[in-house]
């Protein structure tokens, strides 16, 4: 190959408490498709974002057409050449199509001929092979359209590496087809293009060169050719880790949780979950490992309530609580740790006592008739702060001066101070320190040993594989499979998590 | 708490440092001003008396907008529910001439408050199940009810013996609330303490005020918890829109002793921001709405040598801004700050 | 009922409707930059006393007008400090500003009360457009402030939709993160609009009080700042269309007035209620039949702006 059109070395990118690229490199030779892949945290949208301006690394160089160069704002990434199509899409609903492809340009005229923009965008559109409507509005348009839309835009200021981050996630297979396509045309016609991805047959299918990053750090690149669908999932999840034996397996009773074919949207009007099924037991964890954005989050919700299927059942022991309120759900016995601890879990300005309180509060001995006995609440708090260690001043001080681990521990001691007959925790050590992670771990563990189902939604495929008495793996809102933990086979897992079934076979 | 109480003083300060600088460009001396309202309010009893009357309309009206504040629901429409409230009270009192204090006087409380719940409904309904703004509709409600009430002076209710003058007929002596000796101070005093009470109650001790300080932190919170919020947004604003009655109910028969013209000098808006440099604390609202009242009382001792009433609108539009600016100074975001139009629901 | 008495409703309509459009303009302008002002009601109210007094000290109608902008557009400025340079509730904010600017104006006004405008704002009926039948006479008869806000509509129309300018006020307005993004300066944005929209309400009090009732009464704007904010809403945000509501809230407000000369037993409050109920109406019409992406109003009105 040419030399490289892009260098990034020895990068190295910290956020509070984890390092998110460790000393990476990165080569991108022109005019190729490269696939970077990873699992969660692996540190390729991190990187990237260096790349294209909207973060700026700590330590590392980058040189662009050899050039070494200091990318401070996507508005430099952009002087260069480098644009980056992000998962959330930036554009503006009620602005046309032409709006929000010239919107901030600095060649625009003071008086917009807005015939002529839509005409020059439409011209434009048509011969990069991403047809669309100037004229429509954005807040019509199908995700698939949206996609093309913010390619656009990108490629109208003159960007020629265009990094699209996991694009495929929210398209239809044809809309799929359709942007290989693209992307191909792009790549012969000079252009470069960074594909962030965790599909893996996807990768295979337009893919000229691969980088596997784990962990923030390099695994291998390689050509397509060089390489095989089964390598790049090992390469993926990395090895096995025996399962820690300090959660040896429970009993295992009956039926808690069952899910039969959940269909139901997301936020962004496409299907998140597409006829999942599943079922957890009493006394035995479930992990849901996946890569994000393949409806983890959309499952909790549906479980817990806050949003509604469209079709499928959801039962608790045995109990219909298919589209019924959030309360029938907590009625049942249902426990949420959601993902988003301050803004769907804890009330920030609350306090710690009234915090705890929440799932508690109707019922004796707390709640009696319209009041709240807040001697006894007092004293519940107490009992619970200690119990599971959370770290405060006060009962009285507000839930968001608590530092994360112990914001985690409340949500935790609220929730299982319940006696749940289900947990569903979500993301439930992200952010954490050792210690606290820890302290989740055991209390998921010891909820497990009196009965409690758990539903374990994590990104951290090492935290599945210690605490899982059971793995399923969810793709595209779909189980591909579930695995027990004496059966459990790293490569299939990576293989399901990237998109292939259980019997795939591939050389 | 600490805070709660810096916040206010700060405010107040500010805008009484503000105050004098305006003063003085005028041409008067601040201290001489400030010792003039300063004694016209408290100097003496008369003073004392006086400030009351002017507070209790505020306390009432500042109580129910902290109700509506805590959930985020921004009702600007007090003035206009306390209009109602007056016209209800006026109604019962003008339809039963004959009866007796014993049950004319309850029958009016009750007409008054329903008249301002009902009036608070009328945007509740569309915030809580249609998620209109209600920071529009009830200002709109508010000139609605004041021309409802003018409508009501010169034509309905209106005094034939009273020269053409907007009046209406005046109440029988059945229909006024009792006064303390020989002050105008009246039983409105003891239905905005027992209001404020019942609030601390409420917020403190009931599942109902608990629910309330879930949803005004954190709506999704509440949501997920199993929290009807539609409800609570509907009985806010109506309790909100209650207490702004009573207090119409109280102006109309305790002080005017008829429905007319001028019933608030802006009692409704006043609330406001005493609601907001209490910081939305029942007792707190009481104090606040004493020095309010003060500052209405002062205000006319001013006018004596020539400072405008204006003067004290001033002074409170300056207050209101110092509390942003004191919160800002706090980096604390109560429910008063960050998102306008936070939603809940 | 005679044509005349038809036209000189109308025309009146459009004078009382005058001072609406104006505040309205601003408020518009403001709103779509995703601020909300509900203090609209003081500036009008210091403009129309700033204007009067300059207006009285200096003889000069040109110096009355530019003191009132300045005095809206100083009051804006206060609330664009507050509320986005600082990011407080721009709710109190703008109310503050309303019992502020009211109190201000009262102050200062008090030596303005039953003083005589020195200086008329003359009435020039504008050649050859003044004779078209009917419309002449409803609209081009006027002084200059109502020809200026005639070219106000197009102009704003113009700058809101078809320059570079205004595509960026709106995105502000949408969508202030991707603004960022793209380069747009969203607090300097912001500053400019509602400063300007203050001024323009400034202009709209300086025409009651230099115009429309020349003379200087306390509290003489009587709730029209209000209007002008429920306006904005029934204009969807549109100069064109606040052109029209403000004439039509306008023309109810001088049917009050005439409609016991024509006869017609209509109390004057119900009328008078009128443009309040209508705006409750059209808010709750337009709010529940819209679908959700289709937002109603800048998306982002009302919430402050924090960079990440």
């Amino acid at each position: 190959m040419d030399s490289p059109i892009v260098e990034m070395r020895d990068i190295l990118k910290r956020f509070p408490g984890v390092v998110a690229n460790d000393r990476v490199h990165f080569e991108l030779c022109a005019g190729e498709v490269h696939a970077l892949l990873g699992e969660n945290g692996a540190g390729k949208s991190t990187l990237m974002n260096i790349l294209s301006g909207f973060y700026r690394a700590d330590a590392g160089e980058i040189s662009v057409r050899g050039k070494p160069v200091n990318i401070r704002s996507p508005g430099n990434a952009i002087a260069l050449g480098i644009g980056m199509i992000h998962q959330q899409f930036r554009l503006i609903p009620t602005f046309t199509v032409t709006e929000n492809i010239v919107l901030g340009l600095s060649k625009l005229a003071f008086s917009l001929d807005i015939r002529a923009m839509e005409a020059d965008v439409g011209r434009f559109s048509r011969s990069s092979g991403l047809t669309i409507d100037p004229r429509a509005l954005i807040w019509q348009l199908s995700v698939g359209e949206l996609q093309r839309v913010e390619i656009l835009k990108v490629l109208y200021r003159g960007v020629d590496i265009l990094i699209m981050d996991e694009p495929t996630a929210v398209l239809t297979p044809q809309e799929v087809k359709e942007l290989f396509h693209v992307t191909r045309a792009m790549a012969e016609s000079g252009k470069t293009v960074v594909f962030i991805t965790h599909r893996l047959e996807e990768v295979m299918e337009i893919a000229d060169r691969i980088t596997v990053l784990r962990g923030g750090r390099n695994v291998a690149t390689l050509r397509r050719s060089e390489t095989s669908i089964r390598e790049l999932a090992v390469m993926m999840v990395g090895k096995a880790l025996p399962p820690d034996t300090a959660f040896p397996p429970a009993e295992a009773g009956d039926i808690v949780l069952e899910l039969e074919n959940i269909e139901a949207g997301g936020d962004r009007g496409q299907k998140a979950l597409d006829g999942l099924s599943l079922s957890v037991r009493a006394g035995e964890i479930v992990g849901i490992a996946g890569v994000a954005g393949n409806g983890q989050r959309e499952l909790a919700e549906v479980i817990a309530r806050l949003r509604s299927v469209s079709r499928g059942t959801i039962r608790v022991c045995g109990k219909d609580i298919t589209n019924r309120e959030p309360l029938c759900a907590i009625e049942a016995g249902v426990s949420y740790i959601p993902e988003d601890r301050f803004g769907t879990g804890l009330a920030g300005e609350l306090s710690v006592e009234e915090n705890l309180i929440l799932k508690e509060y109707r019922h004796a001995p707390l709640g009696r008739g319209f009041l709240i006995d807040w001697k006894k609440a007092a004293a519940r708090a107490l009992e619970l702060v200690e119990q599971f260690h959370v770290k405060t001043p006060s009962l009285g001080a507000p839930a968001n001066s608590l530092s994360g681990g112990n914001a985690q521990r409340l949500l935790l001691a609220r929730e299982t101070a319940a006696r749940p007959k289900l947990i569903i925790a979500a993301q439930p050590s992200r952010g954490l320190d050792v210690r606290a992670t820890e302290a989740v771990r055991t209390i998921l563990d010891s909820q497990r040993r009196v009965g409690a189902a758990v539903l374990l939604i994590s990104g951290d495929l090492d935290e599945i594989m210690k605490l899982s008495d059971r793995v399923a793996v969810i793709f595209e809102g779909r189980i591909m499979g579930i695995r027990g933990r004496d059966r459990l086979d790293m490569e299939a897992i990576g293989l399901m998590m990237g998109g292939l079934g259980e019997s795939h076979d591939q050389a | 708490m600490a805070y709660q109480v810096f916040s206010p003083v700060f405010s107040i300060l500010c805008a009484f440092a503000f105050g004098a600088v305006f003063l003085r460009v005028s041409g008067f001396d601040p201290v001489d001003v400030y010792v003039r309202m300063l004694t016209g309010a408290f100097g003496d009893l008369y003073g004392w008396a006086e400030t009351l009357v002017k507070a209790i309309p505020i306390m009432l009206c500042a109580l129910g907008v902290s109700v509506a504040f805590r959930m985020l629901l921004w009702n600007i429409g007090a003035e206009g529910q306390l209009y109602m409230g007056a016209f209800g009270a006026s109604w019962v009192a003008l339809s039963l001439p004959e009866a007796p204090a014993v049950i004319l006087l309850p029958l009016m409380v009750a007409a008054g408050m329903a008249a301002g719940a009902l009036w608070a409904l009328v945007a509740a309904i569309p915030r809580a199940f249609l998620r209109v703004n209600e920071i529009i509709t009830t200002l709109m409600l508010n000139y609605v009810a004041i021309y409802w009430v003018e409508y009501l002076i010169y034509g309905p209710f209106r005094d034939p013996s009273a020269y053409n003058f907007p009046l209406s007929v005046p109440f029988a002596g059945a229909a006024r609330l009792p006064v303390i000796g020989d002050t105008r101070i009246h039983a409105g005093i003891f239905f905005a303490i027992l209001a404020a009470a019942l609030l601390v109650f409420v917020l403190g001790k009931t599942r109902w005020g608990y629910e309330m300080k879930v949803l005004g932190d954190s709506p999704e919170v509440g949501r997920y918890a199993g929290i009807n919020v539609r409800l609570h947004i509907v009985v806010a604003l109506c309790m909100s829109g209650a207490l702004a009655g009573l207090a119409g109910m109280s102006e109309v028969s305790a002080i005017a002793g008829r429905l007319q013209h001028g019933l608030s000098p802006g009692y409704g808006y006043t609330a406001i921001i005493v609601a907001c440099l209490a910081r939305l604390n029942p007792w707190g609202i009481i104090i606040v709405s004493i020095l309010f009242g003060g500052l209405l009382v002062g205000g006319y001792s001013a006018q004596f040598i020539g400072v405008p009433a204006a003067a004290v609108n001033m002074l409170q539009g300056a207050m209101l801004f110092f509390v942003l600016v004191a919160e800002f100074l706090g980096r604390y975001r109560l429910s008063l700050g960050g998102s306008a139009v936070e939603e809940v629901g | 009922m005679d044509g005349l008495i038809w036209i000189s409703l109308l025309s009146a309509a459009v004078s009382a409707g005058t001072p609406l459009l104006l505040a309205a303009l601003g408020e518009l302008l403001c709103e779509r930059v995703g601020v909300l002002n509900l203090g609209v009601e003081g500036m009008m109210l210091v403009g129309a006393v700033s204007g009067f007094l300059t207006a009285v000290a200096t003889g000069s109608v040109a110096a009355g007008v530019l003191a009132a902008i300045l005095a809206g557009g100083m009051l804006a400025a206060v609330h664009a400090f507050i509320s986005v340079t600082l990011g407080a509730n721009q709710i109190i904010s703008g109310l503050a500003l309303t019992l502020f600017g009211t109190g201000v104006s009262s102050y200062l006004g008090k030596h303005a009360i039953g003083v005589p405008l020195p200086v008329a704002v003359e009435v020039f009926p504008i050649p050859v457009l003044s004779a078209i039948p009917v419309l002449g006479d409803i609209l081009f008869r006027k002084d200059p402030l109502v020809y200026l806000s005639y070219l106000l509509v197009p102009a704003l129309w113009f700058w809101i939709f078809r320059t570079r300018y205004g595509l960026n006020l709106r995105a502000v307005g949408e969508s202030p993160d991707t603004a960022d993004t793209l380069g747009i300066n969203v607090i300097a944005t912001r500053h400019a609009y509602v400063i300007a929209g203050g001024m323009l309400a400034g202009l709209g009090g300086a025409y009651l009080s230099m115009v429309y009732t020349p003379c200087w009464i306390e509290n003489m704007t009587a709730g029209r700042g209000w209007i002008a904010v429920a306006l904005v809403i029934f204009a969807v945000w549109s100069p064109p269309r606040a052109m029209l509501g403000a004439y039509l809230f306008g023309g109810i407000d001088v049917l009050g007035f005439r409609i016991q000369t024509l006869g017609i037993m209509v109390p004057s409050f119900f009328l008078k209620m009128l443009p309040y109920i209508f705006t409750i109406a059209v808010l709750v019409v337009f709010t529940a039949y819209t679908s959700r992406r289709h937002a109603l109003g800048p998306s982002a009105l009302g919430k402050p702006y924090e960079r990440e």
